[in-house]
C-alpha cells in the first residue's frame, strides 16, 4: 500500500495498533471516535465476541480532509490480542503504514506485554518487513489505576521498549494519552513520506507482497 | 425538473448574511442576463441556495413570462447527458438547453472529477452566455475549490458574480421562525420561538427541523414554555470552556493541524507537481506512463520540468493528429493511439498513412501513352531521358526536367512516363501527376484550412511525382517552399521527380535558386519544335487517325510546311479534314495546297510588316475563318 498518491491525491495511512488483549486498543479507537466531528467520522467497524473481546479487527477510517491539497485518510486498526488470533494479527498487519503498540501497564500482566511484543516483531519480519523499519510508537495504557496495580512507566519502558521506540503514558478510557499516541504515531510516519520515494518497497515500512 | 413554485423571493427572509446574494438574485431575476451572468451562490448546505435559485426562476418567470427557464441539479444534467450520449440523441439534448433562456443549476460542486460533463457544460456556458442568456449556479463552496474542474470551467464559473450566504444571526434566525409558524398556522407561547433561535443552529435545515419538534411536542404534551425548549431539541448547553467537551473538540483538531504541518514539510513540490499532471491528463484520458515512471525516481531529475512540458506537447501534438485525421475519417478520432503520447512517433505515421491514403494526388492521363510519342531528332534526347527514368526510376536522371515550347510534347511525355512508371511498378506504385497550378491550388486550399500536414502526407505519400508546367511555380514563395520540401523528401528517398517546364529552369522567372539549383542538378532534356522529320511521322499518324491515307507526296508536302508545335500540326489536320468533307472527296494533295495557301491570293494576305505587328492573336490558324461561303450562298443569305 502506498501510503502517497501523488497521482489522485491522497494520503491513505494504516496505523495498526497492536498489544496483548485486553491491554485497550478498542477503547484507544473508541476514544478517537468519540472525539472525532460528526461530518469527519467514517462508520468504526468492530467485530467483536460475545464476551466483548475484538473477535477479528476493528476498523476506524478517519477522514482528515484536505491537507496540502491531499486527500488524507487514516485507517486506523486494532489486532485481536488473545494468543490464539495469531493469522488475524498477521492479516490485520499486512501494508501497515505504523504501529501502535498498546500496552498493559498493570504489573501483573507484563510478561504478557513481552510476548505480545516480541510476537509483533516476530510477524513484522514473517512479512518481510523490518521491524527496525517499521514506525512503531509505544503506548503504557491504564496509568489511571491505582499505583499498586500499575508499574511505573520507566519500568515499563526498561521492560518492553528495548528499541527506544517513542513512547506515551496513556488513561484510554478517558482519554489522556490518546492523541498524543496517535499524534505520534502519524508524525513517524510522515515523516517517512519523502522516504518513501527513495527507498520504494521498503520504506514506509508498506509490507504489501 | 421544473421550478418549485413554493419558493418565492416573498417567503425568503432576508438577514445580514444573505442580503448581498438576495440582491443579486433580484437583479438577476429582473433582468435576466444584462447583470451579474453568471451569478453563482454558494455557502454551507442548508441556507437556502436551492430556495434562492427558485425564487429567482419563480420571479423571472412571472416578469418576462415569455422567457423558457429551466431548473435542473447538476444530477439530473449528468444523468441527462449519459442518456443522450447512450441514446445518440446529443443533438436533443443540445437543443433542449440550447433554447433555455434562463438556466439554473444548483449543485455544481458534484462536478468534480466528471470531464464529460465539464465540456459539455462549458460549450452550452459559452453559447448561452454569448447569446446573452442568464445563468445561475449554486455550490456548497466558491468554483476555484470545487476539485478536479477544468481551469477553463473555473473562469467561466468565476467570469460573473460569486456571492455567498452565510448562517442566519439570531435576528435572521427568529424571522424565519416566525415565517414559518405562520405558514403552518403554528401558535408558541411568547418566547418560545426566541428560546428556539438562541439556540445556534449551524443551518436553516436544522432549524426548521427543531421547529417541527417543538410543533409536534406541543400537540401532544400541551402548550411549552420557553424553558422546555432547548431540551426538546436536544440543545447543548452552553459548555463552560475547558469543559471535556471543549477541550476535546481542540484535541482532535490540534491533532489535525499537527498532521496538516507535518504532512506540509514532507511533501516533496516536484512530485506534487508531477502528481498533478498525472491526474490531469488522465481525466483528460491519457496515458501518463512517462509521467508514473518520473514519480518513482528518488530525487527530482534535473530535468523534470523538462520533461513534463515534452508531455504537454506530446500531448497536443496527438490532439493535433487526432484532429487531423477525424477530417478524412471521424472515426478513426478517438482511437487508443491518440492517448498515448509514448506513441506518439507510431501515431504520425499512421496518421500520415491514412491521410495520404484518403485521397491520393492525381495520377498521370491515360490518354498520352508512351508508345504515342512519335520521336526525331527534335525531342529525341527527352524521349530517351524519359525512357531511363522509365526503366529506373530515380536512378538515373532525377529529377528529369523537360524543357521546350509550348505544344511541342512536354505534358505528352511527362504524362507516358507517369502512366508507365505506373504500369510497371504494380499496384502499390503511387505516381502522383499534376499540373503546378493544380499543386498551388490545393496548397492554397489547405492552407487555408489548416490542412498543410494533410497535403504534404498526401504528396510525400506518392512513389513519384510528376510535375507539369512547373514554370508556374516563379514568384510563389510559399509554393516553392512547400515543393522545396517535396523535392528534398522524395529526392532522399530515392523517388523520381519529373518537371515540366516551357522554359528551362534558369528561365523561370521568379524561381529561388535553391529549387533552380535542385531542378538543374537532374537532367534538363529540351523538346524543340517539331522538326522536318517528326511532322511528316505525326501528319501520318494524325491523318490515319482521321480515317484520311495520305499520299507520300501529300505528306511530304504538310511536312516541309514549317511549324512551331505539335498543337499547330493537329490544327492544320482538323483544316484538311473539313477541307476534304465540304468538297465530298478524299483529302488530295491539290485540295490540301488550296486549303493551306490562302497566301497565293497575295490580297488577302498581309504583308510580312503586318503580320508581325499584328496581334498574334488573328494569326493563329486555328481562329481564323478559313472557309468563307461562295458568292451564291452569301447572296441567298443576304436575300433572305
Amino acid at each position: 500500500m502506498s501510503l502517497v498518491n501523488y497521482a489522485t491525491r491522497e494520503i491513505t495511512c494504516k496505523i495498526v495498533y497492536y498489544g496483548p488483549g485486553r491491554s485497550g486498543k478498542t477503547t484507544n479507537l473508541h476514544y478517537i471516535y468519540g472525539q472525532v466531528p460528526e461530518d469527519r467520522k467514517g462508520k468504526m467497524v468492530s467485530l467483536a465476541t460475545q464476551t466483548d473481546r475484538t473477535l477479528f479487527f476493528d476498523f476506524l477510517p478517519l477522514d482528515l480532509g484536505s491537507i496540502s491539497g491531499f486527500t488524507t485518510k487514516f485507517q486506523l486498526y486494532t489486532v485481536p490480542g488473545q494468543v490464539y488470533y495469531q493469522a488475524t494479527r498477521r492479516l490485520v498487519l499486512q501494508g501497515a503504514d505504523g504501529v501502535v503498540f498498546v500496552a498493559d501497564s498493570q504489573a501483573r500482566q507484563l510478561e504478557e506485554n513481552i510476548e505480545s511484543f516480541q510476537d509483533l516483531h516476530a510477524n513484522l519480519s514473517e512479512q518481510g518487513v523490518d521491524p527496525r523499519a517499521m514506525p512503531i510508537v509505544v503506548q503504557y495504557n491504564k496509568q489511571d489505576l491505582p499505583h499498586e496495580l500499575i508499574l511505573p512507566v520507566s519500568e515499563l519502558s526498561d521492560a518492553i521498549n528495548f528499541r527506544g521506540a517513542p513512547e506515551f503514558a496513556a488513561d484510554a478510557l478517558h482519554g489522556p494519552g490518546v492523541f498524543e499516541t496517535l499524534r505520534g504515531i502519524s508524525e513517524l510516519v510522515l515523516r517517512r513520506l519523502s522516504a518513501a520515494g527513495a527507498a520504494p518497497g521498503t520504506a514506509a515500512g508498506a509490507g504489501t507482497k | 425538473m421544473r421550478v418549485d413554485k413554493r419558493a418565492r423571493f416573498d417567503n425568503y427572509v432576508v438577514g445580514s448574511a444573505n442580503r448581498l446574494a438576495v440582491a443579486a438574485a433580484h437583479a438577476v431575476a429582473d433582468a435576466p442576463g444584462a447583470v451579474y451572468n453568471p451569478l453563482f451562490v454558494y455557502s454551507s448546505s442548508g441556507l437556502g441556495k436551492t430556495h434562492l435559485i427558485h425564487a429567482i426562476g419563480n420571479q423571472a418567470m412571472t416578469r418576462h413570462p415569455d422567457m423558457a427557464v429551466d431548473y435542473v441539479p447538476l444530477e439530473d444534467f449528468v444523468e441527462q447527458l449519459h442518456a443522450a450520449i447512450a441514446t445518440g440523441e446529443m443533438d436533443r439534448f443540445k437543443q433542449r438547453y440550447g433554447r433555455v433562456d434562463v438556466l439554473l443549476i444548483d449543485d455544481m460542486q458534484f462536478l468534480t472529477g466528471r470531464r464529460e460533463t465539464q465540456s459539455e457544460l462549458l460549450r452550452l456556458l459559452n453559447s448561452l452566455q454569448g447569446s446573452k442568456r442568464q445563468i445561475v449556479m449554486t455550490s456548497d463552496r466558491p468554483p476555484a475549490e470545487i476539485a478536479d474542474v477544468d481551469e477553463r470551467l473555473i473562469q467561466r464559473l468565476s467570469g460573473g458574480l460569486i456571492v455567498d450566504i452565510g448562517a442566519p444571526d439570531y435576528e435572521t434566525r427568529v424571522a424565519i421562525l416566525r415565517a414559518k409558524c405562520e405558514e403552518k398556522s403554528i401558535t408558541f407561547e411568547p418566547g418560545v420561538i426566541e428560546a428556539l433561535a438562541r439556540v445556534e443552529f449551524s443551518n436553516v435545515r436544522e432549524l426548521q427541523g427543531a421547529l417541527n419538534r417543538l410543533a409536534a411536542a406541543q400537540v401532544t404534551d400541551g402548550t411549552l414554555t420557553p424553558a422546555q425548549v432547548a431540551s426538546l431539541v436536544g440543545a447543548p448547553e452552553p459548555a463552560p470552556a475547558g469543559s471535556p467537551t471543549a477541550a476535546a473538540q481542540n484535541e482532535f483538531f490540534s491533532f489535525l493541524t499537527d498532521i496538516a504541518s507535518a504532512v506540509a514539510a514532507q511533501m516533496e513540490p516536484w512530485k506534487v507537481r508531477v502528481g498533478e499532471a498525472v491526474a490531469f491528463w488522465n481525466g483528460e484520458g491519457y496515458r501518463t506512463r512517462p509521467l508514473e515512471r518520473l514519480m518513482q525516481e528518488a530525487k527530482a531529475p534535473d530535468n523534470w520540468e523538462a520533461l513534463l512540458r515534452g508531455f504537454a506537447q506530446a500531448v497536443e501534438q496527438l490532439r493535433d493528429l487526432e484532429q487531423q485525421v477525424s477530417t478524412v475519417d471521424p472515426a478513426l478520432g478517438g482511437a487508443e493511439m491518440f492517448r498515448d503520447p509514448e506513441r506518439l512517433t507510431e501515431t504520425a505515421a499512421f496518421v500520415e498513412r491514412a491521410l495520404a491514403g484518403a485521397v491520393p494526388p492525381a495520377g498521370p492521363q491515360a490518354a498520352f501513352a508512351r508508345a504515342s510519342f512519335e520521336e526525331s531528332a527534335s525531342n529525341q534526347m527527352a524521349a530517351r531521358a524519359a525512357d531511363a527514368v522509365i526503366a529506373e526510376p530515380g536512378h538515373r536522371y532525377n529529377p528529369l526536367f523537360l524543357a521546350g515550347p509550348s505544344g511541342v510534347g512536354k505534358t505528352h511525355l511527362l504524362n507516358a512516363i507517369g502512366n508507365e512508371l505506373a504500369r510497371r511498378g504494380g499496384a502499390n506504385f503511387r505516381v502522383a501527376c499534376v499540373g503546378a497550378q493544380l499543386f498551388i491550388d490545393e496548397l492554397i486550399a489547405a492552407l487555408q484550412d489548416g490542412t498543410i500536414e494533410r497535403f504534404r502526407a498526401r504528396y510525400r505519400a506518392a512513389d513519384a511525382l510528376l510535375i507539369d508546367d512547373v514554370q508556374f511555380v516563379g514568384g510563389k514563395e510559399r509554393t516553392q517552399d512547400e515543393l522545396f520540401h517535396v523535392f528534398n523528401h522524395f529526392h532522399s528517398a530515392g523517388k523520381q521527380l519529373v518537371f515540366a517546364s516551357d522554359v528551362p529552369p534558369k528561365h523561370i522567372e521568379g524561381l529561388e535558386d535553391r529549387l533552380r539549383s535542385r531542378f538543374e542538378g537532374g537532367l534538363v532534356a529540351e523538346l524543340h519544335a517539331p522538326d522536318r522529320t517528326l511532322r511528316e511521322k505525326l501528319f501520318g499518324r494524325f491523318l490515319a487517325d482521321a480515317r484520311m491515307p495520305a499520299t507520300p507526296e501529300l505528306l511530304a508536302y504538310l511536312a516541309e510546311r514549317s511549324a512551331t508545335s505539335v498543337r499547330e500540326l493537329i490544327g492544320t489536320v482538323h483544316r484538311l479534314a473539313a477541307a476534304a468533307e465540304s468538297a465530298g472527296a478524299p483529302l488530295t494533295l491539290p485540295i490540301a495546297k488550296l486549303t493551306l495557301e490562302p497566301a497565293m491570293n497575295a490580297a488577302t494576305t498581309p504583308p510580312a510588316s503586318v503580320r508581325q505587328a499584328a496581334d498574334v492573336f488573328f494569326l493563329d490558324d486555328e481562329k481564323i475563318v478559313w472557309e468563307w461561303p461562295d458568292a451564291a450562298g452569301r447572296l441567298v443569305e443576304e436575300l433572305r
